[in-house]
């Protein structure tokens, strides 16, 4: 289907790993990438299983799983699946939704050619992880 | 026409009421019919079948390909994969019917042709649909909901929405609603000699396009999506309706293809004006046409099921649905036909499923009414049993030649569950994002995939003591997985069920 409505959009916009793309970039990324809905409880990737994709959620909450245990929380504008994609490795954890859950899905094999078209984005991302990697590492330390 | 004529289902109370009469409604129906849940009602507002074949697609021809003649006979299993146009029957006479109505001037079928074929369907396998019978609104009462239509209340615990994908979907672009939509040009005549923006290069884009080439005197169209030319070289669209791309590609003949964000169309004169902004290119266009068409799309004319808690995806057009086609919100709602693309399985590698058009939706139907059966009625098919010897083989044919693992890949899988008792109980076909998710006992299952490169290959699903593993089989240059390799890897992945077999019946 072509064009999106403005909600679409204007969530995508909203969220801060998208704030340096012109609006014309954000109606591009909004034809080329959908959304898609989980209900509670749902898997939205898999532990072991290949080929899932990057997800940026635009509304609700995911557990992340591993082994059964739930290790974190995700929230509205957090993403996951991209370790996955940038190592070429199947998920270490599963993701779930913990309650309605709305996401931006961008399939594994476009991911890389998108960041390298938007380096915008990828440097947020990057801001993004070493802010996790540092938590991870206060955590443990 | 006689049996048709009838009126069946008078409003009252029902177990399961479907909606809608294109070959969504009718596949649910005719495969509801047979699994033996006592009231089933057929409801559609159309005065016959065939749904969106009475009228679309505008230009007349389908995109979907069925060869009258193919290496399996008519009517087999295996011949269903060659014939994508065709509904699915249990009985041998209600199957294949497409190509029976095809003069074979092309290998798709024209409008008229299919829309012949869905009628025959419907005479021949006895699908009752009560016709002029429009749904108008919904309420859920204690047993499960309230239709209310234009002939009176049905009440039901489970309900099917079988009602496309039809409804104008205008984007939301400043003065687009003065323009026509896609649907309003059949009339190619009119626009003899005039230069035209159509908004939107999808299907309905192309297609029209395509259409107006022989009178308009300029194409454009427009919107900020590039087109993928190495998903287009294997779109179905690639069959017909790619002449103004090629134009365009090749240094323009007067049709174009521009990424553009559409910021604003205006009335100017006896024209439009039309504002853009480059997505891969930097700037702003203005361009004048004489006349603007919006081929933006359809939604799913859901009516109220969004106030009842129906949650929608793709900007409110279509509703978000499970693995089983179930509203994700709202249990005992669930959706066929074309709008089943909106429960979009696991996605491997971005794949998506065939369930936007008839190959696809033709199975998801068909395993929907044997998950109503099983899921609310308590009614549960005859399962195949199978002998530790018989399973490899068994999985090796489906892998080979079963239509639905070939034509939803990555979608519906099969899947054999390892009975307590000894041996094997076949499962039947089920979506692979639910047998992935299933908790519990051990099973396994089979799909048809594409790779990381789009690569066709066999995959192998395990599920033993609570854990799944995935095995990816070898691809073939011939797509054959019907080899001593593939036996092979097959039995080694299997080993942990088939070992676990021999020592539960050796203890």
């Amino acid at each position: 289907m072509e064009a999106s409505t403005a909600s679409y959009v204007e969530a995508l916009e909203r969220l801060s790993l998208f704030a340096d793309l012109p609006h014309p970039q954000v109606e591009a990324l909004a034809h080329s990438f959908g959304e898609e809905v989980f209900a509670e409880g749902q898997r939205v990737i898999r532990q072991d299983v290949t080929g899932g994709g990057f997800y940026v959620i635009l509304e609700g909450e995911a557990k992340v799983v591993i082994d059964g245990q739930e290790r974190a929380r995700l929230h509205r504008g957090d993403f996951f699946g991209e370790l996955s994609i940038l190592t070429d490795e199947p998920p270490a954890a599963d993701v779930i939704a913990t309650s309605l859950l709305r996401c931006l899905i961008i399939p594994d094999n476009e991911l890389k050619a998108f960041l390298l078209k938007q380096p915008t984005v990828a440097y947020r991302m990057l801001q993004i992880e070493a802010r996790r990697l540092r938590a991870a590492n206060v955590w443990n330390g | 026409m006689e049996r048709l004529a009838e009126r069946p289902f008078p409003p009252g109370e029902y177990d399961v009421v479907v909606v809608g009469s294109g070959p969504g409604g009718l596949q649910t129906a005719y495969s509801l019919a047979r699994t033996g849940i006592p009231r089933c009602a057929a409801i559609s507002r159309d005065p016959a079948p065939g749904g969106m074949f009475r009228r679309f697609p505008v230009y007349q021809r389908l995109i979907s390909w069925t060869k009258p003649d193919a290496p399996f006979d008519r009517g087999t299993r295996e011949y269903e994969w060659y014939d994508h146009n065709s509904l699915v029957g249990h009985e041998r006479e209600h199957r294949a019917l497409a190509p029976e109505f095809m003069d074979r001037a092309f290998d798709v079928p024209a409008r008229a042709e299919m829309e012949s074929a869905l009628v025959a369907f419907a005479e021949r396998g006895g699908v009752r649909v009560r016709y002029d019978c429009e749904w108008l609104s919904t309420r859920r009462d204690d047993a499960g909901f309230v239709l209310e239509t234009s002939d009176g209340e049905y009440r039901c615990r489970v309900c099917v929405f079988a009602i496309g994908v039809t409804e104008p979907w205008i984007a939301p672009i400043p003065g687009l609603e003065t323009a026509s939509h896609y649907v309003a040009t059949n009339a190619p005549e009119r626009y003899q000699g005039k230069s035209v923006f159509i908004v939107g290069k999808r299907n309905s884009g192309f297609e029209v396009a395509q259409g107006l080439l022989p009178w308009a005197r300029r194409l454009v169209l427009g919107s900020p999506r590039p087109v993928d030319t190495a998903m287009l070289a294997f779109s179905p669209l690639s069959i017909r309706y790619l002449s103004p791309y090629t134009e365009h590609v090749r240094g323009g003949s007067g049709s174009y293809v521009i990424d553009a964000a559409i910021e604003r169309v205006e009335r100017l004169g006896d024209g439009y004006r039309i504002q853009a902004s480059g997505t891969t290119w930097e700037g702003r266009m203005e361009l004048v046409c004489d006349e603007v068409i919006a081929a933006t799309g359809f939604r799913a004319p859901v009516r109220d099921l969004p106030t009842l808690g129906v949650a929608m995806v793709n900007d409110g057009r279509m509703p978000a649905q499970t693995p089983y086609w179930e509203s994700l919100s709202v249990p005992g709602i669930y959706f066929a036909g074309n709008v089943t693309q909106a429960s979009t399985g696991l996605r491997k590698h971005g794949a998506t499923s065939s369930s936007g058009s008839v190959n696809g939706f033709r199975y998801n139907a068909r395993v929907l009414a044997g998950h109503i059966a099983e899921h609310h009625f308590g009614i549960r098919p005859e399962r195949r049993r199978l002998d530790a010897d018989e399973l490899v083989p068994h999985l090796i044919a489906e892998l080979a030649r079963a239509p639905e693992l070939w034509i939803q890949k990555g979608y519906l899988a099969r899947a054999v569950a390892v009975e307590d008792a000894g041996g094997f109980r076949d499962e039947g076909i089920v979506p692979l994002a639910d047998f992935v998710d299933r908790d519990g006992a051990d099973a396994c299952g089979v799909a048809v995939e594409y790779d990381a490169d789009g690569t066709i290959i066999p995959v192998v699903y395990v599920r033993r003591a609570g854990r799944l593993t995935e095995h990816a089989l070898p691809s073939h240059p011939l797509h054959d997985f019907d080899t001593d390799e593939h036996r092979r890897q097959i039995a080694g992945c299997l080993a942990p069920l088939l070992q676990s077999k021999v020592g539960t019946s050796l203890g």
